[in-house]
């Protein structure tokens, strides 16, 4: 048993009375950059029009709330664009003496509008690009990551797979740059716990209609052949990132095996059945507010923000690089519906996660598996580690 | 064992009562995924029967005479009250939307309700079935606690992490102390110098000094460690406190242990190992045993307080939430 006696000053600071804190006016902004498309394969997955800014409202709520108590208010603003208007939407917000602002974008749209963030001070929070570069080579000391990367999502799959004993996969993966990075996570975790890629094909994006009436007859003829005849395998790995083929696997795929990655049973941040350790509490707010179910999204964005009213909470002040750095601090923890704490790496900028393992209808289970263990977090044997980083923006 | 017969409670209690001065008590527990209440004949530790609680209940305590059984339903948006001996429900009060614990006052007038979907503490009047006050609290509001002369409602807020003091008189907060991260529970000392906050994932439990006039300082934060136990796991949640104050017993959620503190040097002692995922404690009337209830074995857990010894474990309902034992 250890217990702290804290400093007298600090106990002191720590009771706030309904006059005594500093009061403080917190502005925010999300930026969305809005890709060309097709249609997503399920309807289900239909982008929304307020898909991440949502979590911004909630946030502004439940930081508001606590404000209340210490002075503290806090307004986002949502802006949305396409991708060629991007650094002068973030010109804009800048122009607003806005310094902190999470962002939803692929990987070199966020490094490059960090770059762009970093001439006027201020701090971007990545709520979307999974790119491990970057976390590693190409990280930033401006740049937290709220999303988790490829490597961590990937790494979450093989635990559950490895603790189940499925060693042997079988690797499908698309033909889109994206898609490639993805499976290279497959590969690479698949080589970090123990299982092995006996047999491996890629599926050709060759454009065309995705969703149409008879699409599953065409479906259900094509994907057995394409699967047929792979090495004996426990498991079907699908690195379909662009989301055009992985979800038509489950019960066309050749041998009876499950699918696992991008369709099956897939790992998320977040989803709307998710009801353990407290997190029906942020369902219920969420659709109260919004009208519809969370997507991982709106649960980055809001968590993005919660961080910052964390860290303005405890740290008591609106300057973005102080907030920065309390989060990366050893004081900074957070409770994020997770059932532990989130924290920062504070050598490459990445939070600290659980990880989902969501099947469409409820959370399957959750990583880090039971066994893997670190030495300094069992959070830490999802994705990047430090001794392989090569971010050297935080030292 | 015809005395145990489930089916003859008016038999049993008139045996007790020719045997030995003092009634059988009964341990009511909250069911909350069973949508039901156990209860447990405290002598016996044989369950006397299970009746329908309303949807998800959860917080669950008892009027000052032992005649009335509060339990919030949660999904029901109010609290229902049962009679102790009958176990038929005799009515609802308004709590707010979505109650998940609170606190009485020792009339029994006065429940002080957390409204864990709305940011509000209610405060209702039993006898009337009005509500009286809504106060707005933290985001995800928890943890009651009421302090001994009554003066004081402490609400722990789980998203906001704060201790929010309501003054009794005005309903208003006068002091707000931040603590780790999701605070659970409450738990004055008898004496009311110090107050206990628990924080599920912080993994600490905040102790404060309480000045007479109330004021709160924070001293210190008790730390768990149990070898071979992730400290992630290490969850506090259900806090109670022996009269004495020389004992502070803290549930630990997923770790399925219940530590025993020192009141005095604040120091852990032990961890007893109880049922899994561990959530509030609950003490008989005369501190002989303290009740755990365990969500994710279905069970109570007896633990023998002078020896701090687990002796037995109770089958109830599906996911037990909260205990509360019947006065003498």
């Amino acid at each position: 048993m250890r217990y702290v006696l804290m400093p007298l000053l600090a106990a002191v600071l720590a009771v706030l009375g309904a006059s005594g804190a500093l009061a403080l006016d917190l502005r925010a902004a999300v930026l969305r950059v809005d890709y060309e498309t097709l249609l997503p394969i399920s309807r289900f997955d239909l982008r929304a029009e307020d898909l991440g800014f949502a979590g911004a409202m909630l946030a502004d709520e439940d930081n508001g709330t606590t404000g209340r108590f210490l002075g503290h208010t806090y307004e986002t603003i949502h802006k949305a664009t396409d991708p060629e208007g991007a650094d002068a939407a973030l010109d804009e917000i800048l122009g607003q003496g806005i310094t902190l602002i999470v962002v939803l974008a692929r990987d070199a749209d966020v490094l490059r509008l960090a770059d762009r963030a970093a001439e006027a001070g201020a701090l971007v929070l990545n709520a979307s690009a999974p790119g491990v570069a970057l976390r590693d080579e190409d990280c930033r000391g401006n740049l937290l990551h709220i999303a988790p990367s490829n490597a961590m999502m990937a790494d979450a799959v093989a635990q559950f797979a490895v603790w189940k004993q499925w060693k042997r996969w079988f690797l499908v993966s698309g033909s889109n740059p994206a898609d490639i990075e993805l499976a290279e996570a497959y590969r690479k975790a698949a080589r970090k716990f123990g299982a092995k890629i006996t047999d491996e094909r890629t599926f050709e994006d060759t454009g065309g209609a995705r969703r149409t009436d008879s699409g599953h007859v065409l479906v259900q003829r094509q994907l057995p052949v394409f699967t047929q005849g792979a090495e004996g395998h426990d498991l079907l790995i699908a690195a379909d990132a662009t989301d055009y083929f992985a979800r038509y696997l489950g019960y066309h795929h050749w041998s009876p095996r499950p699918v696992m990655g991008s369709a099956g049973l897939w790992p998320t941040t977040f989803h709307a059945a998710h009801e353990a350790w407290g997190a029906t509490q942020f369902q219920t707010r969420f659709e109260a507010l919004t009208g519809r179910y969370v997507k991982p999204e709106d649960y980055n964005v809001w968590l993005a923000l919660r961080v910052v009213g964390e860290a303005v909470t405890r740290a008591s002040t609106d300057d973005a690089m102080a907030l920065r750095d309390y989060a990366l601090s050893d004081d900074f923890e957070l409770a994020a519906f997770k059932g532990q704490k989130v924290t920062f790496r504070n050598w490459n900028g990445q939070l600290r996660q659980p990880i989902l393992l969501y099947d469409g209808m409820i959370t399957v289970s959750v990583s880090p598996q039971d066994g893997f263990l670190h030495r300094v977090s069992p959070l830490d044997t999802l994705g990047l580690d430090r001794p392989e980083s090569a971010c050297s923006a935080f030292n | 064992m015809k005395m145990r017969s489930v089916s003859r409670p008016l038999t049993l209690a008139l045996a007790l009562l020719a045997a030995t001065p003092a009634l059988a008590n009964k341990a009511f527990v909250s069911n909350e995924r069973g949508n039901t209440i156990t209860v447990v004949d405290t002598d016996t530790w044989e369950v006397i029967t299970e009746f329908p609680g309303g949807n998800r209940p959860r917080g669950i305590t008892i009027s000052p005479d032992g005649t009335k059984l509060y339990v919030c339903a949660s999904d029901d948006n109010l609290v229902r009250v049962f009679d102790t001996e009958t176990y038929k429900e005799i009515g609802t009060l308004p709590s707010g939307p979505d109650p998940e614990l609170f606190v009485i006052s020792s009339d029994g007038k006065h429940l002080y309700i957390a409204n864990e979907d709305d940011n509000l503490v209610t405060v209702t009047d039993t006898e009337q079935g009005v509500v009286l006050a809504e106060v707005p609290v933290g985001v995800e509001p928890e943890g009651m606690g009421i302090s001994p002369d009554e003066k004081w409602v402490v609400n722990t807020s789980e998203t906001t992490n704060m201790a929010h003091f309501i003054d009794t008189s005005d309903y208003k907060i006068k002091h707000n102390v931040l603590v780790d991260q999701r605070p659970r529970y409450a738990q004055y000392t008898a004496d009311g110098k110090r107050l206990f906050v628990s924080s599920e994932i912080g993994g600490t439990v905040s102790v404060m000094d309480i000045a007479p006039d109330g004021a709160p300082t924070l001293v210190t934060k008790i730390e768990f460690e149990v070898p071979g136990v992730l400290p992630e796991w290490l969850q506090p949640v259900g806090v109670k406190v022996t009269q004495d104050g020389n004992r502070i017993f803290v549930a630990l959620g997923p770790a399925n242990r219940v530590a025993v503190i020192d009141g005095e040097s604040l120091e852990v002692l032990d961890y007893i190992i109880v049922g899994q995922r561990v959530w509030q404690l609950a003490f008989t009337p005369d501190e002989k045993y303290l009740l755990t209830t365990n969500g994710n074995s279905n069970d109570i857990t007896v633990i023998d307080v002078k020896a701090e010894k687990a002796i037995k474990s109770v089958q109830v309902g599906q996911q037990p939430w909260g205990v509360v034992v019947t006065p003498n």
